[in-house]
């Protein structure tokens, strides 16, 4: 058995009872920033579906995929949601490599 | 058209085809024992509509047959060109007897694809004559291309002032054709533009052209508003077609449906969005509260997704050559763990979304 049981997601809610007064505020927090705003719901949900993938968290992947799914969002939007956060996640690799070069160039230059 | 995604159930001699196997499996598993609660628990606890009973009647629904051109992964029905379920016009003749004392102002004519039926055209001219305020005819599109005998379905339709409703599971070729069978996507772009060119959709237009949407997988489907203006943007800049409004339905989890959900293992994930889902909210506007669902062989039933489970209404009239619309008012709706379907999220009816 693996640590994820995909089941466990349908307890999310559950927080709340070891802790009512946070698990609320956070929930109501939650479902107040995907609602309809300056942004639509469905490019919320691409940016939570993005997030979920340089989060690593299997969770919000299940989540965001049907939630993506729901809004009529297609298998291709999701993938270049996906390669959004992707090249996040490597230019902030990549950008570092500046700090490199510089500490090359101070010691070695 | 191109090649059929499947045959129908019945043709397959899938055990699925039997209603009651249907059933079976509605009860049993994580509802019989209590992971999930029944229906029944669910509305007798969290609302006062138990047992749900009819408000008044307001939209007699005939299926005039379950033949069909195409033959949808998730069609509820299980129609198909193999079906040879077709009402005669003898049958047609006890609806329109119906239809000229009934108290609904909706009429609303599905099949299968109810143009596929031979005395379809009979029949719309003698009901249209009836003046009832709403004339549905569910067409699926691809019908007016698939045949020259067809073609001047948009004028007929216009000439008896049908109210067009037709499905479209979305508005890019791929996930269409997934779910309705290749080709299906760019017949049906060219079946609206002949509806619109006749004035259908038309903004100011009277002939009313509506869209239903229903999930081409195993997820609920989002918001109707929101949906409706994604299907506007797409389908004006794509290929300049207007339509009124989209009706949002869930899939039911019958048939070729629970037949997909099973073979893919979504089965038990699926049920669990839709209790999860349930808001209370659209139990008293289910569309099984002002709706009668008359089958091809003239039986009557609470809904389509009843008479495909062959579950007849609970009223001593039971066939449309004995109705009487106050008996039948008179009755308990027969409910199964499928309608869930129709109380998940804002709801979902024939007409789309039941809750504001």
């Amino acid at each position: 058995m693996s640590y994820y049981d995909p089941k466990d997601l349908r307890k999310f809610g559950d927080i709340t009872e070891w802790s009512e007064e946070l698990g609320t505020k956070f929930f109501d927090y939650y479902g107040k920033v995907f609602e309809e705003g300056a942004l639509t719901a469905r490019e919320k949900s691409l940016i939570a579906l993005a997030v979920a993938h340089t989060e690593q968290c299997p969770y919000c992947i299940d989540a965001y995929t049907k939630d993506s799914l729901q809004r009529g969002v297609t298998k291709e939007e999701m993938m270049e949601a996906v390669h959004v956060g992707a090249a996040i996640k490597s230019g902030a690799t990549l950008v570092h490599g500046v700090m490199m070069m510089n500490k090359v160039n101070k010691l070695d230059g | 058209m191109g090649k059929l995604k499947t045959q129908s159930l019945q043709k397959r001699d899938s055990d699925l085809a039997q209603s009651n196997r249907q059933l079976e499996i509605l009860s049993n598993g994580i509802f019989k024992t209590g992971e999930l609660p029944t229906f029944a628990k669910k509305i007798k606890e969290t609302t006062n509509h138990f047992p749900l009973r009819p408000r008044k009647l307001e939209i007699l629904q005939i299926n005039v047959g379950y033949m069909c051109n195409q033959v949808c992964e998730h069609c509820h029905v299980d129609a198909g060109p193999d079906r040879k379920e077709i009402m005669t016009w003898e049958t047609m003749e006890q609806c329109l007897d119906v239809i000229r004392n009934t108290g609904a102002h909706t009429l609303d004519l599905t099949g299968g694809a109810p143009e596929m039926n031979p005395h379809f055209r009979r029949f719309v001219e003698e009901a249209s004559k009836a003046g009832i305020k709403d004339f549905i005819v569910r067409s699926n599109l691809t019908i007016i291309r698939a045949n020259k005998k067809h073609y001047d379905l948009p004028d007929f339709f216009k000439k008896h002032n049908v109210h067009v409703v037709s499905s479209m599971p979305h508005w890019t070729r791929g996930k269409t054709d997934k779910q309705r069978g290749e080709g299906v996507f760019d017949l049906s772009i060219k079946a609206l533009q002949e509806l619109n060119a006749r004035g259908y959709g038309m903004p100011d237009s009277d002939l009313r052209l509506d869209l239903v949407y229903n999930p081409s997988g195993a997820f609920l489907p989002g918001d109707q508003d929101a949906m409706e203006k994604d299907f506007k943007k797409a389908l004006m800049e794509d290929f300049g077609i207007q339509f009124h409004s989209l009706f949002a339905i869930t899939n039911l989890p019958i048939a070729r449906f629970l037949d997909y959900l099973i073979a893919s293992e979504n089965y038990e994930d699926y049920m669990y969005q839709l209790v999860e889902a349930y808001n209370p909210a659209a139990v008293q506007n289910v569309m099984c509260t002002n709706t009668i669902s008359i089958s091809w062989d003239g039986y009557l039933y609470d809904c389509d997704f009843n008479q495909m489970l062959e579950l007849k209404v609970a009223s001593k009239v039971q066939h449309i050559s004995e109705y009487n619309e106050e008996v039948l008012n008179d009755r308990d709706i027969i409910i199964s763990q499928h309608c869930y379907g129709c109380t998940a999220g804002a709801g979902s009816s024939c007409q789309g979304a039941v809750t504001e």
